[in-house]
């Protein structure tokens, strides 16, 4: 039964072809046409689809619109992942070490973000960051103490980041927890009979041991940090700060659905997605090169 | 619609088999099959617009045979974009509702039908300005306007009062409404200047006279940054930087709280404000009242638009004149435009309607106000003359982020107003318009 295994494929691979591979295609194509409008544009036939060749891209690489909302990207991303990864991994341990108390609850309590939607978490965020009607700037004031505001220049970044980090830091504490589980008792027995204690257990032992999922979850951190659309997105009703440009997405979205020109739309996305991918997997290989280094050594 | 072009195959093959009796047969059976019955679909956002449907269904409709189902949609733009999918795909459905601003959108993507043939009839019942609109100068005719927003001012009149002040008559006298009510109270606003609905502005630059979008022979000539519309910007841009009004954007939980709590007393909108003011400012019901529109001048009286929209017949359908039958019942009939305003709280474009059946009475926000509907007709007559072109998405999206911008630094507002120009202009001639300048 030679045939066996790509009769078992066929089901995957269709799948695959027609709702992934079929539509990135159909984006490519779209990516190097455009729209030609003769005349006032007004009536039939006014508007004709053309070969645009690389004009799509060129425009795309020299519209400085996506270049700074790249740039916008970066700096929330260097807010977001140190700070969600960090703390998920002092969660981790924390709940991993042998002291801790209510751990299931207090799991439950850490992921529990990750279960709300996005938008719905941005929405309830951006209650609690306009000043008029948040509890946080009624305390605030009472105290007599200043009041940020939080949408408008660095603070929106902080803002922003915030909600990111309260909704992944509890997926991301699962993937490094569980892999801090599997570690094996002997070694931690074998660190305390040479006197190690706990401190030096999590540094020397622990941390090394859950390098893997620590680059994954690292990894899953940069493609949604590119990718970040939903928080801005939520947010951008409540303030001026926030344009209807200001992630790269966001521009995408903007362009296929309130300019209407689809053809630039899948040029950026193109980009977008050659760059993540670049960026993730560059990431990844680097990684592994080092643990194979660690490893030779 | 699938079912006629089925009788149609029935009659014909009834024909076939039917031999030398056949020729003058299938004529007359042909004929019938055209005014068989016919099946619309109708995409719109307008609560309650099923009911209204209803009475078209069991009434005129059931009596022409034909019926109309309504699809329920998400409104304005989302709904443009949806439309133009739909109709890439030749599927779009056979009505569908349209702000006035999107139909050269929809028109210059060959959605839209030419409907003059079946209701030019109805233009009697449309004020010159409102009906100029649907047929963007040329002598088609691409929708019926269902309903207007005529601009006006809106004011906490109790606190007016309290502070002393006056109903602005003018827009001079508006602002210095504004810097008299900071001196007397530093922490209350007259309004805030937002720059999340491109609507707002576009109707205060329609009422100084601007006409955004014009043609010149096959060219297209955009006036955003005009003369009437940089006068509008610069006395808002000047508001603002003077610190005489908010710049915070409005339909935010902080803005509702702020005139619900008289933290800001009036508020620039259309007629359609008692309903947003309603879910916004509940607790301040009753002491709200309705001005005219400051003026740019003392003797004038105009107003602009804000919202509005119209049904019009796609291109897809496969009976445009019984759509276009539909769509002149649903905007002109009297039983129609009384269900409509009762069901889903439009205000009819159509002058005869405005006044009567459901607007004998104010709405319930401003019941104080017994000739609230006879005030807002009087204005609604005192509508300028609007120019849409193909891209006012565009100049709308470069609106959003050049005035929120310029509104959160406080800075200049021609600049934001030149920058959304040029937008429009750029996206015009990549598209391969030609545009005059």
């Amino acid at each position: 039964m030679r045939t066996a295994p790509y009769a078992f494929l066929l089901p995957a691979a269709l799948l695959f072809a027609l709702f992934f591979a079929l539509p990135i295609g159909y984006a490519l194509w779209l990516s190097f046409r455009k729209v030609r409008v003769s005349g006032l544009g007004l009536g039939s036939g006014a508007r004709t689809e053309v070969w645009a060749g690389l004009e799509n891209y060129t425009t795309a690489f020299t519209d400085s619109e996506l270049l700074s909302g790249a740039l916008r990207v970066l700096g929330y991303g260097a807010i977001v992942v140190p700070v969600m990864l960090g703390l998920a991994l002092l969660f981790a341990l924390m709940l991993d070490s042998e002291r801790v108390r209510l751990a299931p609850l207090t799991r439950l309590a850490i992921f529990l973000p990750y279960a709300v939607p996005g938008v719905v978490a941005a929405l309830l965020w951006g209650f609690l960051y306009l000043p008029d009607v948040s509890p946080f700037y009624f305390v605030l004031d009472r105290l007599g103490l200043p009041q940020p505001d939080l949408l408008d220049g660095g603070p929106l970044y902080l803002a922003l980041s915030n909600i990111a980090v309260w909704g992944g830091t509890g997926f991301n504490m699962i993937v490094i927890y569980t892999s801090l589980r599997s570690i094996p008792a002997e070694v931690y027995e074998a660190a305390k009979l040479d006197g190690a204690g706990p401190l030096q257990i999590a540094l020397r032992i622990k941390i090394p041991m859950v390098a893997p999922s620590l680059v994954l979850t690292f990894f899953f951190s940069i493609i949604a940090t590119l990718q970040v659309f939903n928080e801005p997105t939520t947010l951008k009703p409540l303030t001026n700060s926030v344009s209807t440009t200001w992630s790269p997405l966001m521009k995408v979205y903007q362009d296929a659905f309130g300019k209407g020109d689809i053809h630039a739309a899948a040029a950026q996305a193109t980009i977008i997605a050659v760059v993540t991918l670049l960026l993730s997997f560059g990431f990844l290989r680097a990684a592994n090169r080092r643990q194979k280094q660690e490893a030779a050594r | 619609m699938p079912h006629t072009k089925h009788r149609r195959l029935v009659a014909t093959a009834v024909a076939v088999t039917l031999g030398a009796t056949a020729l003058a047969a299938c004529g007359s059976e042909d004929d019938e099959a055209r005014s068989g019955p016919v099946s619309l679909t109708y995409w719109t956002w307008a609560p309650g617009m099923d009911k209204v449907v209803d009475l078209w269904n069991k009434g005129p409709g059931k009596k022409e045979r034909i019926s109309v189902t309504v699809k329920k949609q998400a409104s304005g733009d989302t709904l443009v974009t949806k439309i133009l999918t739909a109709h890439k795909a030749g599927e779009a459905p056979d009505l569908v509702q349209a702000e006035y601003q999107a139909l050269p959108t929809l028109v210059s993507n060959d959605a839209l039908a030419d409907i003059s043939g079946e209701v030019g009839d109805a233009k009697a019942a449309f004020t010159e300005g409102v009906w100029q609109q649907t047929t963007l100068g040329t002598d088609a005719v691409y929708a019926v306007p269902q309903d207007i927003g005529p601009m006006m001012f809106y004011y906490r009149a109790d606190l007016f009062e309290k502070y002393g002040l006056d109903v602005p008559a003018t827009w001079d006298e508006f602002a210095e409404t504004a810097r008299a009510l900071k001196k007397k109270a530093p922490e209350v606003d007259l309004t805030t200047f937002s720059a999340n609905d491109s609507g707002l502005f576009a109707g205060l630059a329609q009422q100084a006279g601007a006409k955004w979008w014009t043609t010149e022979g096959e060219k297209w000539k955009v006036g955003i940054d005009d003369a009437a519309t940089r006068k509008v910007a610069e006395f808002w841009g000047g508001l603002v930087k003077e610190g005489a009004i908010d710049n915070q954007p409005m339909y935010t939980p902080a803005w509702n709280k702020a005139l619900n709590t008289g933290k800001q007393i009036a508020w620039v909108s259309a007629v359609w404000a008692p309903g947003t003011l309603t879910t916004a400012a509940p607790d301040t019901a009753g002491k709200w009242a309705m001005a005219p529109l400051p003026q740019w001048s003392g003797g004038e009286n105009v107003t602009g638009s804000w919202g509005g929209s119209s049904t019009g017949v796609t291109t897809d359908s496969d009976d445009k004149e019984a759509a276009a039958k539909f769509a002149a019942w649903l905007n002109t009939d009297a039983e129609a435009l009384n269900a409509l305003a009762e069901e889903s709280g439009v205000y009819p474009a159509a002058t005869a309607a405005q006044t009567s059946g459901a607007f004998a009475e104010p709405p319930e926000y401003f019941s104080h106000q017994k000739d609230f509907w006879s005030k807002a007709a009087e204005v609604a007559a005192t509508t300028a003359p609007s120019a849409w072109g193909p891209n006012v998405n565009v100049a709308y999206t470069a609106f959003k982020d050049a005035f929120g911008a310029a509104a959160k630094n406080k800075s200049d507002f021609t600049a934001a107003l030149a920058a959304m120009q040029d937008a429009t202009v750029a996206d015009l001639e990549k598209q391969g318009f030609e545009v005059a300048r």
